[in-house]
């Protein structure tokens, strides 16, 4: 609930729904208006550069070589450009990294596509004691911590005969999408009236035709946030690649960075290269749908 | 009567409101898969408590001997402490900041869904590569502590050498804990924010109230339910805080930056006591899911229905 109806994105609130505050036009906040609040943004702009900082170092240290890097520093400004880290780390087998990680991204949201409508379907239009408590039981598991899960879903998953390959790391990071996903659909059902599920039922549709016409066409927003949300979540993920596979050729794109570093710890601008290989893709798509990242995200934290 | 029931499928209630309502069944597949992949092993690693296994060979019952063993090791017990330091850490240096920013996103600004957007970078990035950016900025011999050698050699950052004393070592990972989740917990409180109503600032400057009172009587009793989630989030958030120690630190030095979730990891697949590690995700999971009832109940998640339900 919260989540959707949590009055959109920042690109909303600077875009048409609260736009540049008019003079005399009071909507909200008048006494912001009158007096802009100086010292929050002086404030504000001092941590956006504490932000922007690193980020500066990274764009800049990955066209920089080494020897260059170490002699002038992260801050400096920089002299000639190079794109030969970028090389070096795709030498390192990062195109397949790369491959693999976003494998298992389609693979977790397609599994997350597939379970979680019908789930949220169930938990707003059935009443039975039985999926009140499915549905405790997934909020519980909003704060299932994946460290204390490990080393179970490590013996599970080795006893299963999955360890080292992909299913292993897609299964249990798709099951980890499920909670707060749940909570995003269900929120965006619940804004569909009463009537119109009851409208549909008295012309006799079943729940499957009242959930393929009106449920799902009703909740492509939150479908759209579920979807970035477990796709950011699949294409970030460590921990579970980093217990569950060991081979080259199930390596994701994290641990990929991880053993790199490890490796090249002193050639900061290849670390660099290689971070900022790693954001491009998210970038991209928070280009592409920034607003339902942000709902993704800001819908943790519920109202 | 059968105008009124035209299709006569149950005796109790009207046509309309059982038909087309899903049953149970709609639920299983994603319970099911819930279930196989994080209830069922919080039962597994409950019995490998009491286990001793190597990954090699299968688990043997060893009754207590797991948990006796870690509560007598110092390590364990300080891992805890540790933990708790670096979450209070976490919860005391993310809020004000989260707070003021959230609050000041949350107003008229010009220019701020340009700020927003720069905001949530560090959002974007894995932990893993946040972890990786700041190791290497912070390099004693190439990174800031060189550069800026004035501010970090002057006694007050063990020379630069941030990663080799354990006061700097912890306010490194406060940072770069900080640097990650602050824009995260800034959205919540900006999203908290927008919800208050206007009515009351309204009312406030009609009698006189300056912006500070405003904040004081207005904004932060309205945000209490905001704030309680955001910190519990903190609070589940940094108990289990590995990555970020995993790259940064490795619990050093010494053991002093060692935390539980990390413990764990070394105990598990560094020294291949599943057993041991087993003891400490147990305790792990037992404050987070006290945690998570208190967040589930703060946040209003479990309420089934929405008003629009009608009854």
């Amino acid at each position: 609930m919260a989540v959707v109806t949590s009055a959109g994105g920042p690109d909303e609130v600077g875009g048409a729904l609260i736009s540049a505050p008019q003079p005399g036009g009071h909507r909200r906040r008048p006494h912001t208006v009158a007096r802009p609040n100086y010292l929050a943004g002086a404030f504000a702009l001092i941590w956006l550069a504490i932000v922007l900082a690193p980020v500066y170092v990274l764009v800049k240290g990955s066209l920089q070589n080494q020897a260059q890097y170490t002699a002038s520093g992260p801050l400096s400004v920089p002299g000639r450009l190079t794109t030969a880290n970028f090389a070096l780390v795709f030498q390192q087998g990062f195109l397949h990294f790369f491959l693999n990680t976003a494998i298992i991204t389609v693979a977790v949201v397609a599994i997350v596509v597939a379970l979680v409508p019908p789930l949220a379907f169930a938990i707003v239009r059935n009443r039975s004691a039985l999926v009140t408590v499915a549905f405790r039981v997934i909020l519980l598991g909003l704060a299932v911590p994946i460290v204390a899960v490990i080393v179970p879903i490590f013996y599970l998953i080795s006893k299963a005969g999955f360890y080292d390959t992909l299913p292993a790391v897609i299964l249990p990071t798709a099951a980890f999408s499920i909670p707060l996903s749940t909570v995003v659909m269900t929120g965006s059902m619940r804004d569909i009236t009463t009537d119109m599920y009851e409208a549909m039922a008295i012309d006799g549709a079943s729940s499957w035709r009242i959930f393929r016409s009106l449920v799902l066409p009703l909740s492509r927003g939150g479908l759209a946030t579920v979807i970035i949300f477990s796709a950011l979540n699949a294409w970030n993920g460590f921990l579970f690649p980093l217990i569950l596979t060991q081979s080259a050729g199930v390596r994701v794109f994290t641990l990929g960075l991880y053993d790199f570093t490890t490796a090249n710890a002193v050639d900061a601008p290849a670390v660099c290269a290689a971070v900022v290989l790693s954001v491009v893709p998210i970038l991209v798509v928070y280009l592409l749908a920034r607003r339902a990242l942000i709902r993704g995200l800001m819908g943790v934290g519920g109202k | 009567m059968t105008t009124l029931t035209p299709r006569g499928r149950t005796g109790r209630n009207s046509g309309g409101a059982r038909i087309g309502r899903p049953s149970f069944l709609w639920s299983m597949p994603a319970i099911t898969f819930f279930a196989l992949f994080a209830i069922v092993p919080l039962g597994v690693v409950a019995w490998l408590s009491f286990n001793s296994w190597d990954a090699i060979g299968s688990p043997h019952w060893v009754g207590t001997a797991n948990w006796s063993a870690m509560f007598s090791d110092p390590v364990f017990l300080k891992s805890f402490r540790i933990t708790a330091l670096l979450t209070a850490l976490g919860i005391v240096t993310q809020t004000p900041v989260s707070l003021l920013i959230g609050v000041w996103a949350a107003g008229p600004q010009r220019n701020r869904a340009v700020l927003s957007a720069l905001y949530f970078i560090p959002l974007l990035m894995s932990s893993l590569a946040i972890s990786v950016v700041w190791v290497s900025l912070l390099n004693p011999y190439f990174g800031l502590p060189h550069e800026l050698h004035a501010v970090f050699g002057a006694g007050l950052f063990n020379d630069g050498f941030l990663f080799s004393s354990p006061t700097t070592a912890i306010g490194v990972l406060t940072f770069v804990g900080m640097w990650q989740w602050t824009p995260f917990h800034t959205l919540i409180y900006q999203g908290g924010a927008r919800a208050i109503p206007d009515v009351l600032y309204q009312a406030a400057a009609i009698d006189g109230a300056g912006r500070v009172r405003q904040f004081f009587h207005i904004t932060l009793p309205q945000l209490r339910n905001t704030m309680m989630t955001s910190v519990v989030l903190m609070l589940v958030g940094g108990l289990t805080t590995f990555d970020t120690i995993l790259v940064l630190t490795q619990g050093q030095p010494g053991t002093s930056t060692t935390s539980a979730a990390y413990y764990m990891y070394t105990k598990a697949f560094q020294s291949f006591q599943f057993g041991n590690a087993s003891v400490i995700a147990v305790v792990l999971a037992v404050f987070t899911t006290l945690l998570s009832l208190i967040v589930v109940r703060v946040s209003g998640w479990d309420r089934m229905r929405s008003t629009q339900e009608g009854i």
